[in-house]
């Protein structure tokens, strides 16, 4: 009985890092959506499939010109950052003074379009970059050096966002432009110009997601929706456009789906992440941290 | 110093002004009365270029203002603050500082220039790591202020500086505007408290239902029997 109790914490612990490690990657892809909807106050609902556009970059760069993984991360960073920045300005920008509606709805044709791109010239073979990283054996539990890689990486990306965001001017005027949008020409802040590096950041932050998530699963055109809606959950729990709020639920998130898969399937930790996230839409509808007005 | 004329300006179909012609002096500071709704806000909106004139001309120092970008305005050394203070509630009042010196000529100027703003407002040095939105109204009203003051302006628009202080502030933000003048800032100054307004402005106008009814120094307006018995009360 007593070994039992051992196993069980060993198990118990390890299923515990590995939900904050899962965190870690999860807060970075809701930090990108929730970026961009806290200041633009638009929808990304293709958000997770820049994410696959940055992981197929990954793959080509990597599988097919054969350039290391290091070298190749910066390049499909500023690649999926460019593509934000399209999708600023050939889709959201002409309809920023429509309705919201209309806004979701195009970023979701947006999600179709790119869906069906990566099928026609990619094909729906699952690929991977060929890179196996090693699993660290540490007290009996075992951590996969992909994890720890993305779970770092994804931190070292949040600080210098919030570095960013908090120290120079243009990182202080997106806070601004979220608060009061009609001013910012008397501060001399051309709103569009600052909208559109709000979308290179938010995709630089998938690009960077993309880069992490590519170590771990294979790329296929489908693949966004495997975290995209999850993604999308956790902005919500967290209150959309809640920074904090966004980081502590992924957390939440993570754990809830790293335990509950301890008990049963992995699937059954996503089911029970879900049933938590439905319940607390009643509880809290604003979020788990509702922004004070 | 700036010259408008024959502005007409509007909200879609709505028009506020109708041919206004108006011209503010270097050093000096002129103020503009008038009854709520007779486009006193939007004669301040359409100088700093927050709506555009549908007609005339507006000139800051020669150059053509209407045709200036929105945010390049603040650079010909127009600063406007804004009716109801429009802080930026949930950013410190040093980054609501930060935000006023956001043109590249300003940044460089960064430190001077919030020295002077603390100068000028002690209070404000105390309280750079607060929320804005968490200060009182008259705090706010002087974090407005030296918000637009960072930009280093020449001119400087005050849009309603007194409105929802208690008695003893609008004294205070009077006094401050006596103050801010004596360092040689031009200052444009809308205000409905004309007994208050009148007593720190060199020239005023009378400005009802978009259009200019009178215009002259302060002591001729006060002497004026349409400004002495619609707004002074005698």
């Amino acid at each position: 009985m007593e070994s039992f109790l051992e196993i069980f914490d060993i198990y118990l612990l390890e299923a515990v890092v590995n939900g904050i490690l899962l965190g870690g990657l999860l807060a970075l892809l809701a930090l990108g959506l929730n970026l961009i909807f806290g200041v633009i106050d638009v929808t990304w609902i293709c958000y997770a499939e820049l994410v696959m556009i940055g992981m197929y970059g990954m793959y080509f760069l990597v599988q097919y010109y054969g350039i290391s993984y290091f070298l190749a991360a910066p390049v499909a960073i500023a690649l999926v950052a460019i593509l934000g920045a399209l999708l600023h300005f050939l889709v959201i920008a002409p309809l920023l003074s429509g309705p919201p509606i209309n806004q979701l709805l195009a970023t979701g044709g947006v999600l179709f379009v790119l869906q069906s791109f990566a099928t026609v010239a990619f094909g729906i073979d699952f690929r991977n970059l060929g890179i196996r990283l090693p699993v660290l054996a540490f007290a009996e539990m075992h951590f996969s050096y992909a994890r720890l890689l993305a779970f770092g990486a994804a931190l070292i990306g949040m600080v210098v966002v919030y570095l960013f965001m908090t120290r120079t001017y243009t990182g202080t005027a997106i806070r601004a432009i979220a608060q009061d949008r009609q001013i910012m020409a008397l501060m001399g802040v051309d709103t569009k110009k600052i909208y559109l590096i709000t979308s290179a950041v938010g995709g630089a932050l998938a690009g960077l997601a993309a880069c992490l998530l590519v170590l771990q699963y294979d790329v296929h055109p489908f693949v966004g929706l495997s975290f995209g809606p999850i993604t999308f959950l956790i902005c919500v729990l967290g209150g959309l456009g809640n920074f904090v709020g966004g980081f502590v639920a992924a957390f939440v998130f993570a754990e809830i789906i790293s335990l509950g898969g301890l008990f049963s399937d992995l699937e059954w930790g996503y089911v029970l992440a879900f049933v938590f996230f439905i319940i607390m839409m009643f509880v809290r509808p604003g979020g788990l941290l509702a922004r004070r007005q | 110093m700036l010259e408008l004329k024959s502005v007409d300006a509007g909200y879609g179909s709505f028009q506020a002004l109708f041919g206004i012609n108006l011209d503010v002096k270097a050093g000096e500071a002129v103020g503009v009365i008038g009854p709520n709704g007779a486009g006193k806000t939007t004669l301040m909106r359409v100088i700093s270029g927050l709506i555009r004139p549908t007609r005339g001309t507006i000139a800051m120092e020669g150059t053509d203002v209407v045709a200036t970008p929105a945010h390049l305005i603040v650079g010909l050394g127009i600063a406007h603050v804004p009716e109801n203070r429009r802080l930026f509630p949930r950013l410190t009042v040093q980054d609501n500082l930060k935000m006023g010196a956001f043109m590249p000529q300003a940044r460089a100027k960064f430190a001077d220039r919030l020295e002077f703003v603390f100068d000028l407002f002690p209070r404000m040095k105390e309280r750079r790591n607060q929320m804005a939105g968490t200060m009182s109204g008259g705090e706010q009203q002087m974090c407005a202020i030296g918000r637009a003051l960072m930009s280093d302006p020449k001119l400087l628009l005050l849009d309603e500086p007194s409105a929802g202080l208690a008695p003893v502030v609008v004294q205070q933000v009077f006094e401050l505007v006596k103050r801010i003048r004596s360092g040689g800032l031009t200052v444009l100054i809308v205000e409905q408290n004309v007994q208050q307004v009148l007593k720190v402005v060199d020239r005023a106008y009378l400005l009802e239902a978009g259009t200019i009814r009178a215009s002259g120094t302060a002591v001729e307006m006060r002497e004026s029997d349409t400004v002495k018995q619609a707004y002074l009360g005698v």
